[in-house]
């Protein structure tokens, strides 16, 4: 069997602001295996970000963790002292992040930024810190490395600076790395470039990668396993082929409905209708309710638990539930549907 | 095609000055969009696709004069808006419209919703004054909006109803043409869609022209008739939406395409890396300007240009920049030191 | 660089031109006969005509300009009609004191102003935070003239801590040896300041603590402390060094009433008695000198903000 390498259960996160407490990451569930790649996938404000960034505990001042587990290797890092979560970032755990062309430091050069992880974790000299830097960039396929560990950041591309800051998270081999939107700044052929990087870098070093986006095309292309968010809250999880072929939630559904296709002919989008809830102002039972073409009284009523349906899978769905009452049989079709490659289609009949 | 031509593209350059030494004189250009031409029919929907930096939105901006162009012609309905002073110019706007990605970058937050609508009429002067709230409610409700949201204020607003405002705003004029530059790359998927689909309704409703500029080629395949790819500053490929979508020519084209991740995991693809960035358009390179990433790249490329031309095996619409399209298409050339790689998974 | 060093010189050429011309007007802004007037109401014709010979008001203005300006560039701006001895005499061994007094008031201010910028930025929304920036924003809008008097009369007279300074007595070159003497003025000059440097340093760190980049820091699993004086504090600074450098610059030209008060024989003084005693030439010449100073120190500010700043570079 194989191992979880990062395991997180039920995190809550909220942040307390002068009009209150809003709950960003409100019930998040997922697991990670060894060697994996697992996706994280939702719209703005579905709480992506923020679950990223609890993992490693860098929550603006203003955010707390105020339930779940995160265990790590089988540890709970929640409850870790700042000492002890700083050991751990940059080290077994590293990130990288959306923006690259604000997320180095303007006024360090490269190699200053590289070597700094390497002389906190590793205990390198600066000297051997700076040569193993040069080595980092070659890896991410920088040319001319020795000469650009001396640049400064605004001398390289929106690429090359997402290069430096892989090589800047990679620089004491982690064993999980988080990449937060890391190609929705760069153009298509760039970011075609970099997924190609993580990928294999990912098969050569062993890490196992926890990838946030909001685009599907990079979630089937690069990922192993999905959860898909929604509200704050992770509404359905399984591998990679489910989610795209069989995918359960009406919420993932509606999704990719409303994907336009570069790749094939569609006659017409079918959109999701109505808004995102206001995270001030959720909906008492299930968030998608309102959105939901299959919603009951039962679904505005009560909140589904996130649950394994009859293939392990999880979906957060009355559904997929004994409670469901059946008024109206909602047929979710699978695998017989999709026909030459199109995109799935779920139809609610009565 | 028999369909009249509305709008026509000719030989449109928009260099954009360096200012730099000693006395801050002009030392170079940002040569942003380098001598293209290209018509829209009536009813149709024309695409400009290509990555940043490659003039798509300046195009658009220059069709409208809120940058003046420094070369070419811009006709509309036969009427060279190019001519035009800035107060002729004025009248011919309200046939030409345009959407932006951010619509409350260019919304007054001060002003609701019905004032914004009620001075874009104003300014046209289009509807009466007494019949311009009716008319307001009636393109709120075309929108999807509802008759309660004309006295709000933009913020109170999703990302989605703004777009919607936007939308509105360009119809309160009566257009015939709507410029959407980058109008749903900002939205989520699922809003998006509604907005695209609400894009394609009021065509056919209003028998609306669109240039549709944008960097989406999902968005773009779903909504074009036609499509233009641009590369710095150049117009590398144009044809019909299935032309460009399943035959493409252009190397770049081709490369763009492979470049995009398919959202179908049991999808097998093989992907065309493009090595480099995209060069600089202040000094672009000489010959054909896609030669440096080019895996197909020849002598000729480096020092001739290439013309946008229909080649021999290309359907007559479709058009590509490119010296070599027969020979890459027939295997006679082979793409050179670049790896074509099965995606790892 | 060198290119934009060069380029920025060429820039001061039109303000110094600007100067010059408004220095040189100043002679004939006075409402009536300057020679007139400096000579006195009681002067005989003679005595005037002779002021305008020697002045050289006899002559087309342009001529005039001409003659100051070429007289200014060798080092002549003629001399004081009080004591008859050479303006730029007269300056020289002003100057150094008010420079030394600017100087040390700098210090002072950067001092302060950084240490209360960083702690406030910090802390933000703390207790320490809101107290910090309430005493800048009394230092803000205390008067120069009401904080040296306070000053001279908490320390000087009530508790006899520090001496009451009576700098005429010391050379004229320079200072006493004692650090007493200075401390009060340099207080007084200096305490504007230091609240101006501290609010700036903490708005400027707040927003850089914000930026992308700080969280990177983070995420590399460095310290708070690395994390705040190493990668926000350097880039905080770049916008700090320009107010520092305006500060100087203002220190320089601003020590007016700080002298006046404290009995300083600096420029400012110099300036004042020139002024009541109607010495014009002595006028000119100290308010030549000091807006002088204000376009070079405002121009090596220019240079070291874009020595600093590696983006702007870029444009």
């Amino acid at each position: 069997m194989e191992t979880n390498v990062l395991e997180v259960h039920n995190l809550r996160t909220s942040f307390y602001t002068d009009d209150g407490e809003v709950k960003a990451v409100d019930g998040v569930s997922f697991t990670l295996p060894k060697g994996k790649t697992l996706g994280i996938v939702g719209e703005s404000g579905s709480g992506k970000s923020i679950t990223a960034l609890s993992i490693l505990q860098l929550l603006a001042s203003n955010g707390k963790i105020i339930d779940g587990e995160i265990r790590f290797k089988g540890e709970n890092l929640i409850g870790y002292s700042d000492r002890k979560m700083r050991d751990i970032r940059g080290n077994a755990i590293s990130m990288i992040f959306q923006e690259p062309m604000t997320s180095l430091n303007p006024v360090f050069t490269i190699g200053q930024q590289i070597s700094e992880s390497l002389i906190k974790h590793q205990k390198l000299s600066k000297r051997d810190a700076l040569l193993k830097s040069v080595d980092l960039l070659k890896l991410v396929g920088i040319p001319s490395p020795e000469a650009r560990v001396r640049n400064y950041p605004y001398e390289l591309s929106g690429g090359m600076r997402q290069r430096v800051m892989i090589a800047m998270a990679l620089a004491c081999d982690p064993e999980i790395l988080i990449a937060d939107e890391p190609t929705t700044a760069l153009d298509v052929t760039i970011q075609a470039q970099i997924l190609q990087l993580i990928k294999e870098l990912q098969h050569r070093l062993g890490m196992s990668v926890v990838f946030i986006t909001h685009d599907l095309g990079v979630v089937a292309e690069t990922c192993d396993y999905v959860a898909v968010m929604y509200a704050g809250q992770v509404v359905e999880y399984s591998d990679v082929f489910t989610i795209f072929k069989e995918p359960k939630h009406p919420y993932t559904i509606g999704l990719l409905n409303s994907l336009p296709r570069h790749d094939m002919e569609q006659d017409k989008l079918e959109p999701i209708r109505g808004n995102v809830p206001n995270v001030r102002d959720m909906p008492i039972g299930c968030r998608f309710s309102p959105r939901c073409p299959a919603a009951t009284d039962l679904c505005r009523a009560e909140l589904p638990e996130l649950s394994k349906d009859d293939k392990g899978n999880d979906v957060r769905c009355w559904i997929y539930s004994d409670n469901w009452d059946g008024e109206m049989e909602v047929n979710v079709y699978g695998e017989k549907r999709i026909a030459q490659g199109r995109g799935v289609k779920a139809v609610f009949s009565d | 095609m028999a369909k009249k031509e509305l709008l026509k593209v000719e030989g449109l350059k928009q260099y954009f000055p360096i200012k730099g030494g000693l006395l801050g004189r002009t030392v170079n250009h940002v040569k942003a969009v380098d001598d293209i031409t290209f018509t829209i029919h009536e009813g149709e929907t024309v695409s400009i696709v290509g990555e940043s930096g490659c003039g798509k939105s300046t195009t658009g901006r220059a069709i409208l004069r809120l940058e003046e162009p420094t070369e070419g012609k811009v006709s509309f309905n036969d009427v060279d808006l190019t001519s035009l002073s800035l107060r002729q110019m004025r009248k011919h706007r309200k046939d030409l419209q345009i959407i932006f990605q951010d619509p409350y970058a260019s919304i007054n937050p001060r002003q609701t919703v019905s004032d914004i609508l009620n001075e874009a009429m104003t300014i046209q002067n289009s509807v009466p004054p007494k019949k311009r709230r009716k008319r307001i409610i009636e393109l709120l409700e075309t929108v999807g909006l509802n008759e309660y949201q004309a006295d709000r204020y933009p913020h109170e607003f999703s990302g989605g109803q703004r777009q919607r405002i936007g939308i509105a705003r360009a119809l309160a004029v009566n257009p015939k043409l709507i410029i959407c530059d980058e109008a749903v790359s900002a939205l989520d998927v699922s809003i998006q869609a509604q907005v695209l689909n609400l894009l394609e309704e009021l065509q056919e409703e209003y028998n609306l022209t669109y240039l549709f500029i944008s960097h989406d080629l999902g968005v773009v395949r779903h909504i074009s008739d036609r499509v233009i790819v641009m590369y710095l500053g150049k117009i590398v490929e144009i044809g019909e939406k299935e032309e460009i979508f399943e035959k493409p020519k252009h190397p770049y084209t081709k490369a763009l395409l492979s470049a995009i991740p398919v959202p179908d995991p049991t999808h097998k693809k093989t992907h065309i890396a493009l090595k480099g960035d995209v060069p600089s358009p202040i000094d672009p390179p000489a010959g054909c300007r896609f030669h440096t990433r080019c895996p197909f790249a020849q002598d000729k490329c480096k020092q001739e240009e290439p013309l946008l031309k229909t080649h021999r095996i290309m359907d007559e619409t479709h058009q590509a920049a490119c010296h070599f399209v027969e020979e890459i298409e027939n295997g006679e050339l082979l793409p050179r030191d670049y790896e074509i790689k099965p995606i790892l998974n | 660089m060198a290119k934009y060093i060069v380029r920025r010189l060429l820039q001061t050429i039109p303000v110094l031109i600007g100067v010059s011309i408004l220095v040189f007007s100043l002679m004939h802004l006075i409402p009536g006969d300057a020679a007139q007037i400096m000579a006195g109401e009681a002067a005989s014709e003679e005595s005037v005509e002779q002021i305008r010979e020697k002045l050289g008001l006899n002559k087309p203005k342009p001529v005039q300009y001409f003659n100051y300006v070429s007289n200014a560039i060798q080092g002549d701006l003629g001399n004081s009609i009080r004591s008859g001895r050479p303006v730029v005499d007269e300056i020289k061994g002003r100057f150094w004191v008010t420079a030394e007094l600017a100087v040390y008031a700098t210090i002072l201010a950067v001092f302060l102003g950084l240490i209360a910028g960083i702690i406030s930025a910090v802390r933000h929304y703390t207790w320490s935070d809101v107290s910090i920036m309430v005493v800048a924003l009394f230092g803000l809008s205390m008067p120069n003239f009401w904080l040296g008097l306070l000053l001279i009369q908490w320390f000087a007279v009530g508790v006899d801590f520090l001496p009451i300074p009576d700098f005429l007595m010391m050379r004229p070159s320079g200072w006493g040896d004692s650090w007493r003497q200075i401390l009060l003025p340099v207080i007084t000059l200096g305490t504007s300041g230091a609240a101006i440097i501290a609010r700036m340093t903490r708005a400027s760190m707040l927003e850089v603590i914000d930026q992308d980049y700080i969280r990177t820091a983070r995420a590399k699993g460095l310290s708070e402390k690395i994390v705040i004086y190493r990668h926000a504090l350097k880039n905080a600074l770049i916008p700090v060094v320009t107010v520092v450098g305006l500060e100087f610059g203002a220190f320089l030209g601003g020590a007016v009433i700080t002298e006046t008060i404290f009995a300083i024989n600096g420029m400012g003084r110099l300036t004042i008695a020139a002024i009541t005693e109607r010495d014009f030439p002595v006028v000119q010449g100290t308010v030549l000198v000091i807006s002088l100073l204000f376009v070079f120190v405002n121009m090596l500010v220019d240079i070291s903000y874009r020595m600093l700043n590696k983006r702007i570079d870029l444009s």
